[in-house]
């Protein structure tokens, strides 16, 4: 009973963040707000969603596993969006501020 | 239980087709890398509601976790590649 409220609670959160990732790639103005949107509601959204089914599923190795991945997006994520940004910024891919300083 | 798993994995299919569909018209290959890696994150998210829905969570979990492997692999290599190469 408690596990499966916490599942429901854990799932539709992460289908919030999800969400909001995908709002804020679409809408946001610029690269690197796109890259913020991206390395921190969709690593949450993954995170909560993948918990919120191993409280579905119950003690056993599948939940283990669940975990696993959980925490491996966890990690991946950010740095892969780390890895990400700084490409691009070598590459001179401006942001706004950036543009507003050399016109400016 | 099962409706609440059909109905996250039917938005998460939305999701990802929307943001297919502004990766198809957004210019900029850093934009379209960013954008391939989040449906990416979120395919991994949708195999395990799959599992969910159809009853073998043992089953797809393996996969999601191969999934994100692959795609964690792919945005390094694909960041390194076009470090310097960017059309911006």
């Amino acid at each position: 009973m408690i596990a499966d409220a916490l599942a429901v609670l854990l799932m539709l959160g992460g289908a919030f963040f999800l969400f909001a990732g995908t709002v804020g790639y679409i809408r946001l103005p610029d690269f690197f707000t796109r890259m913020h949107a991206i390395g921190k509601s969709d690593t949450l959204g993954a995170l909560l969603s993948l918990l919120g089914v191993a409280c579905c599923v119950g003690w056993s190795l599948t939940a283990f596993e669940l975990a696993v991945v959980a925490i491996f997006i966890f990690v991946a994520n950010p740095t892969a969006t780390h890895a990400l940004s700084r490409a691009a910024f070598l590459s001179g891919v401006a942001g706004e501020q950036t543009e507003e300083r050399s016109h400016g | 239980m099962t409706s609440l798993a059909a109905a996250l994995a039917l938005s998460i299919m939305l999701s990802i087709v929307v943001t297919l569909v502004t990766v198809v018209r957004r210019p900029g290959v850093f934009d379209r890398i960013i954008g391939v890696g989040m449906v990416g994150t979120k395919t991994t998210v949708l195999l395990a509601y799959l599992g969910l829905l159809f009853g073998r969570v043992d089953a797809f979990v393996d996969i999601a976790l191969t999934y994100g492997l692959l795609n964690f692999v792919l945005t390094l290599a694909v960041a390194r590649y076009f470090t310097w190469k960017g059309e911006t």
